[in-house]
């Protein structure tokens, strides 16, 4: 029988029908064991349901796919039993769930918020998944939290950059990456060093592309120049998917900033670094962006000229020589998926660790629960692959406050941690070499 | 604006304006012949992209001669739609032949990514690399060698079309079908050709833009739109009209695009917008 459920009852019903065997048995007039005595606690789940939304079609199907490997090895080492210092690792499944195994439901939004939005309230709704992770795009994120926000579901985040996300305060919103104010933070940061080390840097430029994702960078950029003293001469905002940026170059070059900020989806930033290259501009580029850094065939695709822009980044493949962990992810990875892990696929599966790790300190899949354990997360770093001091979420904002960035630079065709300095695994090209000099 | 930035600017908007208009004279061609509008056009482009860049990958072939086998390979294609799907929807009513090559664009698009997965890929030592400089202003050998080849191509479509007997009877078969086959024009040939010749402009512009542009699956949505809109600014159906339509959308985007970035592509669609007001049949269109 079909009939419409309320929220409130669908949030109970949520329980109910994932979580308690004996309620449901009762409903449907099949003597329980036990029937007449009070109600036993709940049958924990063989199965914990997940709704995974990413951009698995569509122009960003690349990273969306870096983001669903790190999702599936979380899952399979949560689910496995591995010697590896990570929460759940040594256990098989969810001990405090009766071994309960994580099973992702995966949704594709094609890079559209409108769909991000009707997946979610696909996977809430019909299948009756405990908590929501994803969806890469912020903008997609925004719509698909408010779907989870408004059901009164967990939603984890662990790759969307756009700080305006964890500004709403949402109650059932998580973020575990470091957002773009701290990604930008860290690139000012290094311009501060260089100017220690005697580099000089007046004025900046910045070129965002025009959605969301780039506005919020775009912002954040600004506001850092200011309080760094920097003066912004050129700001451009582009549309994303343009066939030609050779005018927005143009411009760039007639305006000649020491500094060029840049935030840009891959497909974008291949055609500005080509340009950059035809028209022979070749002042330092900082990449306020993940895009590229993350997807190995960008760095493929444009072969030397991707070099010495700097980026910044999340994770990077260097730092297993810090993190134990990291070091066996990675090459688990590799092994298993045939490409190396980038700074998404381990974003994302830090994000589904935390979420899996929540749940299993919640002992239930009732969402209020869940939201309190992963209010109460506060894991290491050490216990994590990424280059942060630990997960713990803050009390209003619920942003991961360990999560911090590192600047890498492309040299010799590989990724190096350049600042901060006194991790760097390779010292810092500055300024970048012209184009005639390569 | 200095003087050598504005040529700059304007040689940059005509460069790429000349591949505009080789992939919408191959998409007014479809169009004028069949009364058609291919919304796979976009795709054909990414095939032949991707064509060019395994012969480059596997075999060590330039985009400079594989050019010479994707105009070909796209021919076949275009052939291959036409007999196998568009012979079948002729008298079909609108909304069909819409959806019908709509789906081929998804279908391509689908297939493309599971072929070959949805990484950017690109040619990264082309034979024509680098830029020359002329007076301190910069041109790209590869955007160079692309618009070459692009006004080479559109002018050998524009012969074929204006100056044979073949060129001719398609012409009659775009005016008028009946009246054509009963002058013992074979229009089954000629839509066939149609699409053969249209599919391979599009072959040939693949090629010439992968020697610069990322390649990868979703790649012919960024120039599909553009095309249709410098087919409705030319005058459907005229090849003339794609020409210079393709020019002015070029340099119409590159200029707008310097003064105010955010605005490119609204400048775009205002110049289309004002043009349709003050003639909707488009520049050279007939109807």
């Amino acid at each position: 029988m079909v009939r419409r459920v309320s929220r409130r009852e669908f949030n109970f019903g949520l329980v109910g029908l994932i979580g308690g065997l004996a309620v449901g048995c009762a409903q449907t007039g099949t003597p329980a064991p036990g029937a007449g005595q009070p109600p036993a606690p709940p049958a924990a789940p063989r199965e914990v349901k997940v709704g995974a939304i990413y951009p698995l079609t569509g122009p960003v199907a690349s990273s969306g796919l870096d983001c669903r490997y790190g999702i599936e090895l979380a899952a399979e080492i949560v689910n496995g039993k591995y010697d590896l210092p990570l929460p759940l690792a040594r256990e098989e499944g969810l001990p405090n769930l009766g071994g309960a195994k994580i099973q992702l439901i995966w949704a594709d939004h094609g890079g559209s918020p409108e769909r991000g939005q009707a997946e979610a309230e696909r996977l809430i709704t019909q299948e009756k998944v405990v908590a929501l992770i994803g969806a890469y795009h912020s903008s997609v994120t925004a719509t698909a939290s408010q779907v989870a926000e408004r059901m009164g579901v967990p939603y984890v985040n662990a790759e969307s950059s756009s700080p305006s996300l964890t500004e709403r305060g949402f109650k059932w919103f998580f973020r575990t990456g470091p957002h773009d104010a701290t990604f930008g933070k860290n690139l000012f940061d290094l311009l501060r060093d260089m100017e220690k080390k005697g580099v000089k840097v007046r004025t900046i430029g910045i070129v965002n592309e025009n959605t969301l994702y780039g506005s919020d960078a775009n912002k954040i950029t600004k506001q850092y120049a200011q309080e760094y003293g920097y003066q912004v001469v050129v700001d451009i905002a582009y549309p994303a998917n343009t066939s030609d940026v050779t005018s927005e170059v143009q411009r760039i070059k007639a305006n000649n900033p020491d500094v060029l900020f840049q935030v840009s989806y891959t497909s974008d930033l291949i055609l500005f670094i080509r340009t950059y290259k035809q028209l022979d501009y070749h002042r330092q580029v900082m990449r306020g962006d993940s895009a590229g850094s993350d997807v190995p065939q960008y760095a493929k695709a444009l072969g030397k000229d991707a070099e010495y822009a700097v980026t910044r980044a999340a994770w990077s493949a260097d730092i297993t020589a810090k993190r134990p962990a990291a070091k066996a992810v990675a090459e688990m990875f590799q092994q298993k998926f045939g490409q190396p892990m980038t700074e998404n696929s381990a974003r994302a599966f830090t994000g589904m660790l935390v979420l899996a790790d929540a749940i299993n300190r919640a002992k239930s899949v009732d969402p209020e629960a869940i939201r309190q354990a992963l209010l109460a997360t506060n894991i290491p770093g050490d216990q994590t692959i990424m280059p942060w001091q630990g997960v713990k979420f803050d009390e209003k904002t619920h942003q991961n406050i360990y999560a911090q960035g590192v600047n890498l630079q492309i040299i010799g065709g590989q990724y190096y941690t350049v600042w901060p300095f006194d991790l760097a695994t390779r010292e810092i090209v500055w300024p970048m070499p012209k184009w005639s000099q390569r | 604006m200095t003087p050598d930035l504005l040529v700059q600017v304007v040689v940059s908007g005509l460069l790429i304006g000349f591949v505009f208009a080789l992939i919408s004279v191959g998409l007014t061609l479809i169009f004028g012949v069949m009364d058609i509008v291919n919304f796979a056009h976009g795709e054909f482009l990414m095939l032949a992209m991707f064509a060019a860049f395994w012969l480059y990958a596997l075999f060590a072939v330039d985009p400079v001669f594989s050019v010479l086998v994707c105009g070909p390979l796209l021919f076949v294609v275009g052939v291959l739609t036409h007999k196998l799907l568009i012979r079948h929807i002729l008298n079909a009513p609108m909304l069909a032949q819409i959806f019908c090559t709509f789906g081929l664009s998804v279908f391509l698009k689908s297939l493309a990514q599971f072929l070959w997965g949805p990484n950017f890929r690109s040619i990264t030592e082309p034979l024509l690399g680098g830029r020359i400089e002329v007076l301190g202003v910069f041109f790209g050998l590869p955007q160079v060698a692309a618009a070459v080849g692009a006004v080479l191509a559109t002018g050998a479509v524009y012969l074929l079309i204006y100056r044979t007997e073949l060129g001719r009877a398609l012409q009659a078969t775009s005016e008028d079908r009946q009246t054509a086959a009963l002058m013992g024009i074979d229009t089954e040939r000629m839509f066939t050709l149609a699409w053969g010749i249209g599919a391979a402009c599009v072959g040939v512009a693949g090629a010439l833009l992968s020697m610069f542009y990322y390649i990868y699956p979703e790649v012919g949505a960024v120039f599909a739109l553009t095309s249709y809109v410098v087919v409705a600014l030319g005058g459907f159906g005229s090849v003339t009209g794609a020409f210079i339509g393709g020019l002015i959308i070029g340099l119409v985007q590159v200029v707008a695009g310097f003064i105010s970035p955010a605005f490119k592509m609204v400048v775009v669609y205002l110049v289309y917008m004002a043009v349709i007001l003050w003639r909707p049949q488009g520049l050279f269109g007939r109807w």
